[in-house]
């Protein structure tokens, strides 16, 4: 066994783990949050690098099969990190504004987004649940951040309990799946599986699992509630990279793990789970008077095409869909950061964004891209991010769902154009305060907001390449 | 006789289960949880896993189940006083031979319809420290690592939590 090669092989990973570890002991050293921000950005931005350059080379396993590298895997992580790296240029103002500026909350966000690493390379079950195990550990910790408030204590309870229970599930649907097999090697166990009941049994509970973490139709109970106490750029990364790093690791699954013969079987649940999560997610969302729990049931729902885009064997569609959700979400959720800053009022309701518009000029139009965005209107990355997706439903005979898809879009339309409505074309009900946004926060979501838009006039590009990554590795 | 102990040990484990999430009193469900653990740990070493039979006595059913009892009490759960007057040992004889005849039941079952299940003789060496150290340092390499990082998380997080009562400036508090 070569271990530079192993070492190498995970670099994003082994970079952001250093990287959280020197968090921890610069914070016991020195009590200077802006050095333990600057670390952290410097050290994801690093392993950003490393994830790009890897993702063009050659594929193969590492660490005696416990991990894939190159193609897919790595752009799965590139899409993570890129999601860490704005979600911490987002939170420092926004973590200061709410008094929870500490150097632990950056050694916990890199902590979560190695465990995302983990699990976009996983391989074998156990590296699997372990990075799910990472990844949960450290995202319930950042969702208690604000557990003085009801709220947030409701959040990361929830979030916890509910969160162990999953992972019960998936541990249990692995110990199943070894007793079934004796492998656990995702390629091994596909060669040995064969449909008995205990097998079809692990493999529905190791569903369950991934379900729940995707936030997937009927397993969608804690979305709302946790993104709603969860600090608002926080649940950004959660909604982001946590679903970007679940869906990855699921088409490894997928791709690797299910034998030829049962593959049909596992497409026709997925389709099944996809329609009632496009459909649940957009119907409550209609309803919603929060703004954060509107968001979160608008990310029910883009799980829901993901899995339409998972349903027909589109993966590459998928990667694209990830990267335009990860860029377009977490800007909406940064503007609303932005929002969520102002010292006495309270931005919860929807009715509290009226006539902002006018007020923060800037900020109001970059909303304005971002939710155009979400809904899939044309010069935007989330119009040819759901136009592959449900392009790949069309190609692989699966129309009925591509039908329901973009009908499930349709009606999203109302509520997000119903933000937008408050924002311009009502009358301010309350004079506010509005704080100034920092300067590397206001470029921040230029950038984003700016990539919502090249990503959607340029896509041609952009997913050539993808595509090149995809059949670059032999998945 | 494997198989025997092997069943009786799995229905100790059950019944220890079901005895720790339906006792109302916490203590006797974390006595419960106690024999729950000791059980399990037969099992593993019916496995001929002793390595892991003993990390399983000392880790869980020592260290974390003192500090589950600790926890217990300083919470002040129940009524003091209604902590330990209904746990007697008439009642833990009672039951471990209740475990005793059933697991003689289902084993005479299973005996009848042919459902015993076999044991494989290559089992012998795996369990050892040397078996499991060769492993986790050469095989399993990376779940040891990504192991450590999570506990580092778990540790850290958990100071977290308990560290920061309440926003620190305003000292906002509400629930």
């Amino acid at each position: 066994m070569n271990y530079l090669h192993d070492i190498q092989a995970f670099l994003p990973g082994v970079i952001i783990a250093f990287t959280g570890l020197i968090t921890i002991l610069l914070e016991s050293l020195k009590r200077d949050v802006r050095t333990m921000y600057g670390v952290s950005a410097a050290g994801v931005l690093a392993a950003l690098i490393a994830a790009i350059l890897s993702s063009t080379s050659e594929g193969g396993t590492a660490f005696t099969d416990a991990i894939v590298y190159g193609g897919w895997s790595s752009f799965g992580q590139v899409i993570i990190l890129i999601g860490t790296l704005f979600s911490i240029l987002l939170s420092a103002d926004y973590l200061k504004s709410k008094s929870l500026h500490f150097g632990e909350v950056y050694a916990m966000i890199l902590f979560a987004s190695l465990g995302m690493l983990v699990l976009a390379a996983s391989n074998h079950l156990i590296t699997l649940f372990l990075g799910i195990e990472t990844m949960s550990v450290a995202l319930y910790v950042l969702a208690g951040l604000m557990h003085y408030r009801k709220t947030g204590a409701e959040a990361a309870l929830k979030y916890f309990l509910l969160g162990a229970f999953a992972t019960g599930f998936l541990l249990f649907g692995i110990a199943l799946i070894y007793g079934s097999t004796g492998e656990m090697t995702l390629t091994s166990v596909a060669a040995a599986a064969s449909p008995t009941p205990l097998f079809l049994a692990g493999s529905g509970l190791l569903l369950t699992g991934i379900f729940f973490k995707i936030g997937a139709v009927p397993f969608h109970m804690w979305t709302p509630d946790v993104y709603e106490g969860t600090p608002t750029t926080l649940t950004g990364f959660m909604a982001t990279s946590a679903k970007t790093a679940s869906f990855v690791a699921f088409a490894l699954i997928l791709v690797r793990m299910v034998p030829e013969t049962s593959y049909e079987s596992w497409q026709s649940v997925i389709q099944v789970i996809a329609i009632l999560t496009m459909i649940v997610g957009n119907v409550i969302a209609l309803v919603q008077e929060n703004v954060k729990r509107m968001l979160a049931y608008s990310s029910i729902a883009h799980a829901g095409y993901l899995l339409v885009g998972m349903a027909s064997g589109g993966y590459s569609a998928v990667l694209f869909y990830l990267f335009a959700y990860t860029i377009m979400n977490l800007g909406a959720f940064g503007v609303i950061a932005y929002f969520e800053r102002t010292k006495n009022f309270d931005f919860t309701s929807i009715e509290s964004y009226a006539g902002l518009g006018s007020r923060a000029p800037l900020m109001g139009v970059l909303l304005s891209v971002f939710l155009f965005s979400l809904i899939g209107i044309p010069p935007f990355a989330g119009f040819m991010g759901k136009y592959y997706v449900f392009a790949s439903a069309v190609q692989a005979g699966m129309i009925p769902l591509a039908v329901i898809g973009v009908l499930a879009s349709a009606a999203s339309v109302y509520y997000y154009l119903r933000v937008m409505v408050y924002l311009y074309f009502k009358p301010e009900h309350k004079p506010v305060h509005l704080e100034k946004a920092s300067v590397l926060f206001t470029a921040t979501l230029i950038l984003l907001a700016a990539s919502t838009l090249y990503f959607g006039i340029e896509p041609l590009v952009s997913v050539t390449d993808l595509f090149g990554f995809v059949t670059g590795i032999s998945p | 006789m494997e198989i025997y102990a092997f069943i009786s040990f799995a229905v100790l484990a059950i019944a220890t289960a079901l005895g720790m999430v339906l006792n109302k009193n916490t203590v006797n469900s974390a006595l419960m949880l106690v024999l729950n653990m000791v059980s399990i740990a037969g099992l593993y070493l019916l496995l001929q896993a002793q390595f892991l039979a003993l990390i399983q006595i000392v880790v869980y059913a020592g260290a974390i189940m003192v500090l589950f009892l600790f926890v217990i009490m300083l919470l002040n759960v129940d009524d003091d006083e209604h902590l330990f007057d209904r746990f007697r040992v008439k009642y833990l004889i009672v039951t471990l031979l209740a475990v005793v005849v059933f697991a003689q039941i289902l084993y005479g079952i299973a005996g009848v319809t042919d459902l015993l299940p076999e044991l494989s003789s290559d089992m012998t060496t795996v369990g050892t420290v040397e078996a499991v150290a060769e492993v986790l340092y050469t095989d399993y390499l990376f779940a040891f690592q990504i192991t450590a990082i999570l506990l580092t998380a778990a540790v850290v997080g958990a100071l977290m939590i308990a560290q920061f009562k309440a926003d620190p400036e305003t000292g906002e508090q509400e629930s």
